[in-house]
């Protein structure tokens, strides 16, 4: 069992043909990913490796019964491939593209109301059920297939660090996602947490949180009421200024609002396990799975 | 991006959103002559920098004649202006808007920003104008209008009714306030604000609204998409080693700290920052250098840090993923032969390529300390840091 991916999963590129899209799209196969389709709009009909492109979203789920798709198209045009995919009929839609303009997401998030398809990121590393299939851009290896844990987090590298001390701990998971930097994205901490407690294989949750937003503080909230797993938590970011982005578009502490402190205090009070030496997080996982 | 008060009312005047008439000047004497052109006296003379709060700091000041103009430009330009955002070493004033006195009947509050947690645009009203509204905010939060509005959908009659309705305006004023609204709601919407802040704006004794501040700040993301805003990007008001840095796309902030750091990654630079604070030092800046990053900017970011002369020791920490650890070593040996290394540096890589990084930095003969893991890095940083 996972969340939201497995082996089952059929997944189409859009980007494929780029630079990016390609060397990316190809890991993803290495890793065992049904990569069935690629789109780049006036390249139907080439092929990437053995992946057959198309022109558009629509006619690749048609020709190929695509379910899911890994968005790299460039910022500029990222908004329109997103909702391209929301309107081709895939249940799925991952969206890597860093850097979408922030009213772009405003008009996708609303656009999203009321349908069934799931958007992951944007601005994030993807998705991994480890042994199954990888949807992203995260280095494959560090990951131990298995479970017991899934992992959610706001960022890339970071996680893949909590990732590899988990498994280097022996510690496996069930599956591992970013929802990304962005201060508007598709899923949200609590989808990810609702799935993870209803998921069978999944026994504990780590959750990587950073400054900026409340999504941490409404993440907490959610557990303390309806996540009966032990959740382990990380927020990055004690030390940063208020007032400047940090990196993230979204990792920004506005007056008061938003800081870490705050955030691990609020945790912690909905009984989060919260971790705050980053050098042993492993250990400290260890401690409460 | 931040632009200056004086670039902000520019974008207001084309879009119809009626500002006090006004000149920039650079220096006592211009600041006369722009006083010159104005309607007659009190003008105006308002420092121009990219931080709030210019009046605590006495960078507002009135002025009733042509003498008070001359003396007023002199003390706020070539001058540190402190204001409770600025810090304390303050901010160098290079220009000053001078602008026409108005008859003011009331003062009220008015934004638009972005609620990243409805995904909807926020406009914010207040009938406490000229006041700090998070202040407002937290003391008397009823008066405080909130109206949301779906981008999908855009503005409509009912959102500026409900607004006006909240700040009590009578109904002669309704017509206006509707216009303005909409004027304010379009333009932010045209040129990506991340934050559009009026306050005060007032209404005059002749019943018209005027923006009689103007705060806009651009979504960095959409720049691309605004090249006329793009000009209005003045790099005076920014840190040198962060203008520095943006040649190169690298995502450098400047902090007080004296330990320099170079990650790949935002979440895993502020989990590095914060590492580097609990071992007992303070962090130099902030570096992502990315996930596409190749050697040569490794090279300029390792370069920029050892720029920096409050950096007494560096750690890098690098998880390779899309970036391989060889190419980062690579890029930290290049730096480190052309530039020298006088501080300790700590280093620590994991990930893709990680032996073949390793190998390159053990080969190149430079006095680098390698960590095993993020918890050795921390301690052998903290010893640095004792010493």
């Amino acid at each position: 069992m996972a969340i939201f991916v497995d082996k089952e999963t059929r997944l189409l590129v859009q980007g494929i043909t780029g630079r990016e899209g390609q060397f990316h799209a190809r890991q993803c196969i290495e890793y065992g990913t049904r990569v069935v389709a690629g789109v780049t709009p006036g390249k139907g009909g080439q092929n990437m490796d053995d992946v057959p492109v198309f022109n558009s979203v629509k006619e690749a789920v048609r020709e190929t019964g695509a379910n899911c798709s890994m968005i790299f198209v460039p910022p500029a045009f990222a908004a329109k491939a997103i909702m391209e995919a929301i309107d081709g009929d895939v249940d799925i839609i991952v969206a890597i593209t860093e850097g979408i303009p922030v009213l772009d997401m405003m008009r996708i998030k609303n656009y999203l109301n009321g349908k069934q398809v799931r958007l992951i990121g944007p601005n994030c590393p993807g998705i991994i059920t480890p042994g199954q299939c990888k949807i992203g851009i995260m280095p494959a290896f560090i990951h131990k297939p298995g479970g017991p844990i899934g992992v959610v987090s706001r960022s890339g590298t970071l996680t893949y660090e909590v990732v590899h001390q988990l498994t280097t701990k022996g510690i496996g998971q069930t599956t591992c996602l970013g929802i990304g930097g962005d201060p508007v994205n598709g899923t949200n901490f609590i989808d990810c947490l609702k799935a993870f407690e209803e998921d069978p294989e999944t026994k504990g949750i780590v959750l990587v949180g950073e400054i900026g937003g409340t999504a941490e503080e409404e993440a907490a909230a959610y557990i303390a009421e309806k996540v009966s797993k032990p959740v382990v938590g990380f927020v990055a970011g004690l030390s940063a200024p208020p007032g400047r982005r940090m990196g993230h578009a979204g990792a920004i502490v506005s007056g008061k609002t938003g800081t870490a402190q705050s955030k691990i205090a609020v945790m912690k009070e909905a009984g989060i396990h919260v971790c705050d030496n980053l050098g042993r997080f492993g250990d400290f996982c260890a401690g409460v799975f | 991006m931040k632009i200056h008060e004086y670039q902000a009312k520019e974008l207001f005047r084309n879009h119809h959103i009626p500002v006090p008439e006004g000149y920039v000047a650079t220096s006592p004497e211009d600041a006369c002559a722009m006083a010159g052109r104005l309607g007659g006296f009190p003008v105006v003379v308002k420092a121009q920098i990219h931080a709030g709060g210019r009046g605590k700091g006495g960078g507002v000041k009135l002025a009733r004649n042509l003498q008070e103009v001359q003396s007023a430009a002199a003390a706020i330009l070539g001058r540190p202006l402190v204001t409770p955002q600025t810090g304390p070493q303050g901010k160098k004033v290079r220009k000053v808007l001078v602008e026409q006195g108005l008859d003011i009947a009331q003062e009220l509050y008015f934004s638009i920003i972005p609620d990243r947690s409805t995904a909807k645009i926020m406009i914010i009203a207040s009938r406490a104008g000229g006041m700090d509204i998070e202040e407002v905010a937290a003391k008397s939060p009823e008066k405080i209008i909130k109206v949301l509005i779906n981008p999908l959908t855009g503005i409509e009659p009912g959102h500026c009714r409900e607004i006006g309705a909240g700040l009590n305006l009578p109904d002669s004023l309704a017509e206006k306030f509707s216009t303005l609204v909409e004027n304010l709601y379009r333009l932010f919407i045209e040129a990506d604000c991340s934050l559009l802040e009026i306050n005060p704006l007032v209404i005059t004794a002749q019943e018209t609204f005027v923006a009689l501040d103007a705060k806009v700040e651009i979504d960095d993301n959409a720049l691309f998409r605004q090249k006329d805003i793009l000009k209005f990007r003045d790099i005076d008001e920014e840190d040198p080693l962060e203008v520095e840095a943006s040649k190169y796309n690298l995502n450098y902030i400047n902090l007080n700290g004296n330990v320099g750091n170079m990650v790949n990654g935002a979440g895993l630079a502020m989990a590095t920052m914060d590492l580097i604070k609990s071992a007992g030092a303070e962090p130099a800046n902030f570096l992502d250098v990315g996930g596409g990053a190749d050697a040569g900017m490794v090279e300029n970011g390792f370069r920029i840090i050892l720029s920096d002369s409050n950096v007494k020791a560096v750690l890098i920490n690098i998880f390779g993923g899309i970036l391989r650890c060889d190419v980062l070593a690579e890029g930290v040996v290049q730096a480190a032969r052309k530039t020298g290394i006088k501080v300790p540096v700590v280093i620590r890589l994991q990930g893709t390529n990680v032996e073949k990084g390793r190998e390159i930095l053990a080969a190149s003969g430079l006095q680098l300390i390698t960590a095993a893991d993020l918890n050795d890095a921390a301690g052998k940083i903290a010893e640095i840091a004792r010493n």
